[in-house]
């Protein structure tokens, strides 16, 4: 416990607890504006197809990166880089690999009908 | 603000014992999670790919319905609200009792997750709509079940991170095994937005 209450004599590491807190909320409020949204644009049933996948496929990437950003902290400034190139390079190998398989598989579903 | 890398809350000053060793030790775990996630893209590629593959069994659109995976997003995503509290309460106040607490309250949320999740996959077994019963559903229960597997891990590890807060207080390891946890939580929010876009979602169009 000894070295953990070093942190609370600094004034500016106290303002920064209302900070991480109100983090935390706005993460978790954008995710559920961003679920309402993917939800009520597949169950409103007014959207075609194609734009109901898009709403959900836009609403699910801006929700990955608000919990990125407010809940694991994972910012563009500010840090080393070490993690956020590792995230790009992960989604890169991800983009080539799923979609990869899908354009492939999808192509070999079409020609075997 | 020094120049953490690793994800998760920067808990650590340069000048603690130790805080480079868990800066270290959080990095290499996140390195872990992005080759975690790497597997859920290929079962999700998996998932997609065997999606018409029903073999007269049930489709897709005949077998989800949105109650359940919306209440477990509810709970997944308030449970990561609530480590972050935890989290909070460990780096600000070094409280063991709100940590504790809120430690209790994330596992409860976790916990009614996998309740709803195995009263629903129970009810695709009676059903007939169990793994062997088609390519489909052979992909669907290696998906949401491994996920549900990584969730009952997490509350393992929450309840041994609070057990090991409340008898040991905060030191760099109880305090770097927390980080860790949060992150592990976090990212499991993060696979579960996939799950509910691609397969609920997915299926209601």
């Amino acid at each position: 416990m000894s070295h953990m209450d070093k942190i609370d004599e600094s004034g500016g590491q106290m303002e920064s607890r209302a900070d991480e807190q109100s983090s935390y909320l706005r993460g978790g409020i954008a995710s559920v504006v961003l679920t309402v949204i993917a939800v009520l644009a597949v169950v409103s049933d007014v959207l075609p197809d194609w734009a109901a996948w898009t709403t959900i496929a836009v609403a699910g990437i801006l929700q990955a990166v608000a919990q990125l950003h407010w809940f694991l902290h994972i910012r563009l400034h500010g840090q080393a880089w070490e993690d956020l190139q590792l995230i790009f390079f992960t989604i890169l190998i991800l983009v080539l690999m799923v979609g990869g398989t899908i354009w492939v598989m999808g192509d070999l579903s079409a020609r075997m009908m | 603000m020094s120049q953490a890398r690793h994800p998760g809350l920067k808990l650590g000053h340069e000048h603690d014992p130790g805080s480079g060793e868990v800066e270290a030790l959080v990095f290499g775990f996140w390195i872990f999670m992005m080759s975690d996630l790497l597997i859920f893209g290929c079962v999700f590629a998996t998932y997609v790919v065997m999606l018409p593959q029903v073999a007269d069994g049930p489709s897709a659109a005949e077998l989800f319905h949105l109650r359940g995976p919306l209440i477990e997003t509810t709970l997944l995503l308030a449970s990561s609200v609530t480590i972050g509290f935890a989290l909070l309460e460990t780096k600000h106040r070094a409280d063991q009792r709100r940590t504790t607490l809120w430690l209790a309250v994330t596992f409860l949320l976790g916990a009614g997750f996998l309740f709803s999740s195995t009263h629903s996959l129970l009810g695709h077994l009676e059903n007939g709509a169990g793994p062997s019963r088609s390519a489909f559903l052979s992909a669907y229960w290696l998906l949401v079940p491994l996920h549900a597997l990584h969730v009952a891990v997490g509350c393992l590890w929450i309840a041994v991170a609070a057990a090991q807060v409340w008898i040991r207080g905060f030191d760099w390891v109880t305090t770097g095994g927390l980080l860790r946890l949060s992150i592990y939580w976090h990212f499991l929010d993060i696979v579960w937005i996939g799950i509910l876009s691609v397969v609920y979602l997915g299926a209601m169009i």
